[in-house]
């Protein structure tokens, strides 16, 4: 994980075996390094990821006011779609559209706030293992690892089934914030393990040597000249703690373990199934839900993958040099000809 | 010597953090997971008296809520799990919990293990071609693979379901095997193993097309960083033939942390897919951790966890083994 943030200096000597020394590898990565970039290049990939995310954030957030109610069970049954309801309905008589604007809305609620809680849990674990070091990194990782070792899914359902049955909670007990916290609890662990790693590299950065000698207190240290380091890394671990959760909370809501409260995307497939959907080919009932949950992983997926080349050079350097290489092979193999034509 | 010590440290505790929350779970809240279960179990025994074996074993693994402390319950929990009791279920009674896992392990292990296998070498091969290949037409694959990633893998179940069950007819919709052909469950016959990888076809292509993804992308982007390494332009400068660069150098070296991964996914086998069990009614583990959290069977629930969580700890154990052997880098850093 060192080499990953380490930034990148023209130090590679992998000059391209070709006649282009001008432009390979070690060159575009000192160019890349005199730049400093803090923010991605808006490339086709995060470009489709940002409208992709957009889009759905919107739809969540405006559509449940345009749609109408989506607990309002007045209409026909199992109708296809049509122009009164644009995604048919569902066996009980709910506008499916209505549904899943409310629930594109929730399962982005559940989301986000497991994607939070996730992501502090890490850096607590992560940053200050890799900081402090010594005993306090052995009793953390320690924690971190069992977490990461015991499996997620099944922790998840047995904890989820003892709090919902759990007396006292009331509303609580089965709402989609329990669910959130649920999920964010159980899925810190991958992340702490990438923070920690980093967090121990900079460690002995002399930046982080003269803020010591200072005599700056750790936590200064570690919010003032750490973090500010780590801010790709931590969007990109909150990014996959909201794919993870969102795509958990789905998984569990299908197994009817999901909040009863609230509507998720996860809810709605879960009616789907208990309705017979897919026996009595009611596709429109549980293809859309799917699809957005689909489509809201890989536009976060996408806006990752920028982040990921901002994090680590070589990823986009790499097949950039390789293209630019084959490019002159290309030219040369032309111009050889010629000479053999001539 | 000391890399392996450490190790040995981690799994014993670890294997000692997973049966501890197994212990404290239901003690921790605030019901009586031991008395609504005796109650399951009194129902589902149809009012007779139940066996003082029975009621003892089921307050040795959720919690007594009389006066013995804490840490003399520890202690029977421990002998119960040393033992090998894992009580008796309350949805399937009066099968103990112990048997009804063992008749779901294999029918999870064949069905996930040959999927991940599967799913783990076209990820593998086609990964390292796609490295190969990088800058070329080849990396506008990598979104696709995210797409393919982000699907919930229980919703392509049943999307394959409703196209090939539901509107072709082709294969069949729930089960591991034809219940009515079969109704006295399985024998060892050709047929029956016919129809059983019939009914294993949806399920797989499930798992390998929503796993696929991950060993592609994974095995794409080391095979990249390895390219770039100088041992490939030495090798490029001795004029090796590109073929023997790419299998003998690059992608020996690029398939070592998806390895690891494997290894780790064999562990996970046995967690299995549980949401795509439930989809297809295979008799799985995961189909029994479902009805073991519907029906708030508390005994076969604690029993499929541990279970589950032994066998990744086990997986763990080989991979480090291998890892050691393989990566000699990692004993020395470890």
């Amino acid at each position: 994980m060192a080499e990953l943030i380490e930034a990148p200096t023209g130090a590679r000597t992998d000059a391209g075996t070709y006649d282009a020394p001008a432009d390979t590898h070690a060159v575009a990565v000192a160019r890349m390094g005199r730049s400093g970039r803090v923010l991605p290049r808006i490339t086709g990939k995060l470009l489709s990821g940002l409208i992709i995310i957009g889009a759905i954030t919107l739809f969540g957030l405006l559509g449940p006011l345009v749609v109408g109610d989506p607990h309002d069970a007045s209409h026909e049954p199992l109708l296809p779609p049509s122009p009164a309801h644009l995604l048919g309905t569902t066996k009980l008589g709910h506008d499916v559209l209505a549904q899943i604007a409310t629930g594109t809305q929730g399962s982005l609620f559940v989301g986000v706030v497991a994607g939070l809680v996730a992501l502090l849990l890490a850096l607590v674990f992560g940053v200050l293992a890799g900081y402090f070091g010594g005993a306090v990194d052995e009793v953390l990782m320690l924690i971190t690892n069992i977490m990461l070792v015991i499996p997620g899914l099944p922790l998840v359902m047995i904890i989820a089934t003892y709090v919902q049955h759990t007396e006292g909670l009331g509303a609580l007990a089965r709402s989609s914030l329990l669910v959130a916290l649920v999920l964010g609890i159980t899925g810190w662990a991958g992340s702490a393990v990438v923070l920690r790693g980093t967090a121990r590299s900079l460690r002995t950065r002399d930046y982080v040597a003269a803020s010591v000698v200072a005599g700056e207190r750790p936590l200064r240290i570690i919010f003032v000249e750490i973090l500010p380091n780590l801010v790709p890394l931590l969007a990109a671990q909150l990014i996959f703690g909201v794919i993870f959760a969102v795509l958990g909370e789905a998984g569990l809501s299908y197994l009817g373990l999901g909040p009863t409260g609230s509507i998720t995307l996860g809810t709605v497939l879960n009616d789907a199934q208990t309705g017979q959907a897919v026996g009595s080919g009611a596709w429109w009932w549980f293809v859309p839900p799917g699809a957005i949950i689909a489509l809201i992983g890989t536009g976060l997926s996408l806006i990752n993958f920028a982040i990921d080349e901002i994090v680590n050079p070589k990823l986009r350097l790499a097949p950039a040099a390789a293209r630019r290489q084959r490019r002159a092979q290309r030219a040369e193999a032309a111009t050889r000809g010629e000479e053999v034509a001539a | 010597m000391r890399f392996w010590t450490r190790r040995v440290v981690f799994y014993v505790i670890t294997l000692w953090a997973a049966v501890s929350l197994n212990f404290l779970l239901p003690r921790m809240m605030p019901g009586d997971p031991a008395a609504i279960m005796i109650g399951k179990l009194r129902r589902a025994s149809g009012g007779r008296p139940l066996s003082e074996a029975t009621i003892t074993s089921i307050h040795a693994l959720l919690g007594t809520g009389k006066d013995t402390s804490l840490w003399d319950q520890y202690l029977v929990y421990w002998g119960r799990m040393l033992q090998g009791d894992l009580g008796v279920s309350s949805t399937r009674y009066p099968a103990s919990v112990g048997d009804l896992i063992a008749d779901a392990l294999p029918w999870t292990v064949t069905l996930v293990g040959t999927a991940t296998v599967i799913s783990f070498v076209i990820g593998i091969v086609a990964g390292a071609w796609a490295g190969w290949r990088r800058g070329t037409w080849v990396d506008q694959l990598v979104p696709v693979t995210t797409f393919l990633q982000s699907i919930p893998y229980f919703w392509l179940a049943l999307v394959l379901v409703a196209v090939f069950s539901v509107q072709l007819g082709l294969l069949p919709i729930f089960g591991g095997y034809g219940v009515f052909e079969y109704p006295a469950g399985p024998e060892w016959s050709l047929g029956f193993l016919g129809s059983v990888v019939v009914h294993a076809l949806l399920p797989a292509t499930t798992i390998v097309i929503s796993s696929v993804g991950g060993w592609l992308l994974g095995m794409r982007n080391m095979m990249v960083q390895e390219m770039a390494e100088d041992y490939v332009l030495t090798a490029e400068a001795k004029g090796l033939r590109p073929s023997r660069i790419r299998r003998a150098y690059a992608a020996r070296n690029a398939a070592i942390p998806s390895l690891a991964g494997f290894g780790i996914a064999l562990g996970f086998v046995v967690a299995g897919s549980i949401v795509t069990e439930q989809v297809f009614s295979y008799p799985g583990i995961g189909k029994l951790m479902i009805q073991a959290v519907q029906g708030l069977d508390y005994a076969l629930m604690q029993g499929v966890f541990l279970v589950i969580t032994l066998t990744v700890l086990a997986a763990n154990v080989l991979v480090d083994l291998l890892y050691g052997f393989i990566d000699p880098r990692v004993r020395r850093n470890g």
